[in-house]
């Protein structure tokens, strides 16, 4: 038992190469997820960071298969559990979806259905998979409200979600995506909706559950504060690519990717930024990704920028489990950009 | 809930107490109706006897609370033209266009609501575009056209049902075809509309996630939200349905309340006009009733309000 654990635990959970996202817009086709590679370990979490409109939450329902109906998502492999997702049929993912991975969404003002009761959302997800009685299903989401530190909740229980604040709503999300404790988890955004009181709770409460269940988590965020706290693993999203991927120690402590650099210079550091001092921005706007994107996206933002970037860019790695997409190596990133007259000549 | 049931009952009940009033005063809008009754040669005499027969001598307070006490026992009066009890009149004619009313709605209902459905869950394909098609054929083609058209078609070609007169449930085949086709598009439309709305949702995107099947998404959560306007549009439907098929019971030639209130309007039957318009006011206020409690069950939202 304690062996094929341990051989468990070492097979990624989820495995993902070459994702791709086209959707066809007026003129043209969004390349919104441009060929990305990510695996997760059991119980680990893995964070996806990036600006809105990076990819990062087209990247999570590729993932569970729900994406509507008019994107064309593609991978070479996309495995879960040894399930080969990119080949299973909707009603394979049923079965998985709610029950091995659950979802937790951005907005919980709207993500629970207004016609039914909280208790009623709560035992559907679980009924959905096992073949347990109201009762029991009842039993398990009592338990589950109380873990999630909702108090009172026999009388939650019959309440509608507009009778709740959006708190109280996010946390009955997670316990509706925990009642069959799944494998992994996906929480998009979970706390963006939410007062900066709230945030920190539903986040704390989140990571709690996770290691409590040993549930491998994908966190999906633009808050690098969120990031630092919780992830095992970190993969910065940029124009539907991942342009660097590591350790969470690895990207805080040695950021390799100049548009990695540009994020963590806009966080300000305690006692480190000065009163009044100009916090970090990146220059410039991301650029579109309608028709043919060849080489770097981030170029144009970028200070290091030389000719070869318009070139496909080479993956490096820095150390097993740190890559990242750059024509710099990282002694290059390490010296920082260029005076001016040292760059290369643009062609 | 319960209060919730209780405060739309009170509404209901001085909506229903408005309108009897209102067609009470209708007896009044035509001038003095001993002299309508007496007709063109009548001389004073004869209208002054008529006027004491009626009761139109008493004050008009005393007569409305007299009609009204013998309304809610079921007595309308006498029929001016029929010289009959207006109650025994309508008796048999209301249930003609009740059955035809409630078959209409439902045949609507049956065929509106999957089309809508079926039309939302794949926008622009055949199924939505042949919807599309049905509703702008219904908006369009007259009814006593269409009713004419089934009747040239399977009572005269084909002999399959009778053309006319109410004799056994094939005869209302037809007009229930005819009536329900009327309603059907805006409800087809309006349901198409409210599940597109909430197809995009963030909760069925949710019920997804979750693990819910196709169906279960579309009929338990989808369907559920959709369908609020749609009840409120059919209890409308429902109740202009037993006032105005007037055409469609012309066409078929049933006897039924609608028919017989043009007819008396015609003649100047002031109690049975009367009485036909409360009795279709009082079914008005007790189907949007009947919606606002369907409503207030579909939607916790509505219940408080």
């Amino acid at each position: 038992m304690q062996a094929s654990q341990d051989d468990r635990a070492n097979e990624p959970l989820l495995a993902v190469r070459n994702l791709t996202i086209d959707i066809p817009v007026g003129g043209g086709t969004l390349h919104a997820v441009r060929g990305i590679d990510f695996e997760l370990k059991r119980g680990e979490t893995l964070c996806i960071v990036g600006e809105s409109g990076s990819g990062k939450s087209l990247t999570s329902l590729a993932v569970m298969k729900l994406l509507g109906k008019s994107i064309r998502p593609h991978a070479d492999a996309m495995t879960f559990e040894g399930t080969d997702l990119a080949n299973a049929g909707p009603k394979a993912m049923r079965r998985l979806r709610g029950d091995r991975i659950a979802m937790i969404f951005q907005e919980p003002m709207t993500a629970l259905n207004p016609a039914y009761t909280v208790g009623d959302q709560l035992i559907e997800a679980m009924r959905l998979h096992r073949p347990v009685s109201k009762a029991e299903a009842r039993a398990r989401a009592l338990d589950l409200l109380g873990k999630v530190g909702i108090t009172a909740a026999e009388s939650r229980f019959s309440q509608y979600p507009h009778q709740l604040s959006g708190g109280l709503r996010q946390r009955i999300v997670i316990a509706m995506a925990l009642m069959c404790e799944p494998d992994l988890v996906i929480a998009d955004e979970p706390t963006t909706a939410l007062d900066v009181t709230i945030q920190a709770q539903i986040l704390r409460l989140l990571v709690d559950l996770q290691r409590e269940l040993g549930m491998a988590m994908i966190l999906i965020t633009h808050d690098l504060g969120v990031v630092a706290r919780v992830a095992d693993r970190v993969a910065v999203m940029y124009a539907g690519e991942l342009v660097e991927t590591g350790s969470a120690a690895e990207i805080f402590n040695a950021p390799l990717h100049p548009y990695t650099r540009g994020l963590l210079r806009c966080i300000p550091v305690p006692d480190k930024t000065r009163r009044g001092a100009d916090l970090g921005s990146i220059p410039g706007i991301v650029p579109s990704l309608i028709g043919e994107v060849r080489g770097c996206a981030f170029r144009d933002r970028c200070d290091m920028a030389v000719a070869a970037c318009v070139e496909p860019i080479p993956e490096r790695n820095d150390g097993p489990a740190h890559s990242y997409l750059c024509v710099h190596d990282q002694a290059a990133l390490a010296d920082g950009p260029a005076a001016p007259d040292d760059r290369e000549v643009p062609a | 809930m319960l209060s919730f049931i209780a405060r739309r009952l009170g509404l209901a009940a001085l909506v229903a107490l408005t309108v009897s009033a209102l067609s009470f005063g209708l007896l009044f809008l035509s001038g003095d109706p001993a002299s309508a009754i007496a007709g063109e040669g009548a001389n004073d005499a004869d209208i002054a006897a008529i006027r004491s027969f009626y009761g139109f001598d008493r004050p008009v307070i005393v007569q409305y609370g007299d009609w009204l006490w013998s309304a809610l026992h079921g007595d309308f009066g006498q029929s001016y033209y029929f010289q009959l009890p207006v109650s025994s009149l309508i008796a048999d004619r209301l249930s003609v266009t009740m059955t035809l009313g409630v078959c209409g709605i439902v045949f609507a209902l049956a065929v509106a609501i999957p089309l809508g459905v079926a039309a939302a869950v794949r926008p622009n394909s055949i199924v939505d575009r042949l919807a599309l098609f049905l509703s702008v054929v219904g908006q369009a083609m007259p009814s006593f056209w269409f009713g004419l058209l089934l009747i040239v078609l399977f009572a005269v070609k084909l002999g399959w049902l009778p053309p006319s007169g109410t004799q056994s449930w094939t005869n209302f085949v037809m007009p229930t075809v005819v009536l329900g086709y009327y309603a059907m598009p805006a409800i087809m439309r309006l349901t198409r509309a409210g599940m597109l709305e909430v197809l995009g949702a963030d909760y069925i995107r949710t019920a997804r996630a979750k693990g819910a099947g196709e169906w279960r998404v579309l009929f338990k959560h989808a369907l559920r939200n959709a369908v609020i306007p749609v009840v409120s549009l059919a209890a409308v439907q429902m109740g202009f349905m037993l006032g105005g098929s007037i055409v469609v019971e012309s066409v078929f030639a049933l006897h039924g309340a609608g028919f017989l209130a043009w007819e008396s309007i015609g003649r100047n039957d002031l109690p049975t006009v009367q009485a036909l318009i409360l009795i279709f006011s009082m079914f008005y206020i007790v189907f949007t009733f009947l919606a606002d409690i369907l409503n207030a069950w579909l939607d916790p939202r509505m219940r408080t309000g």
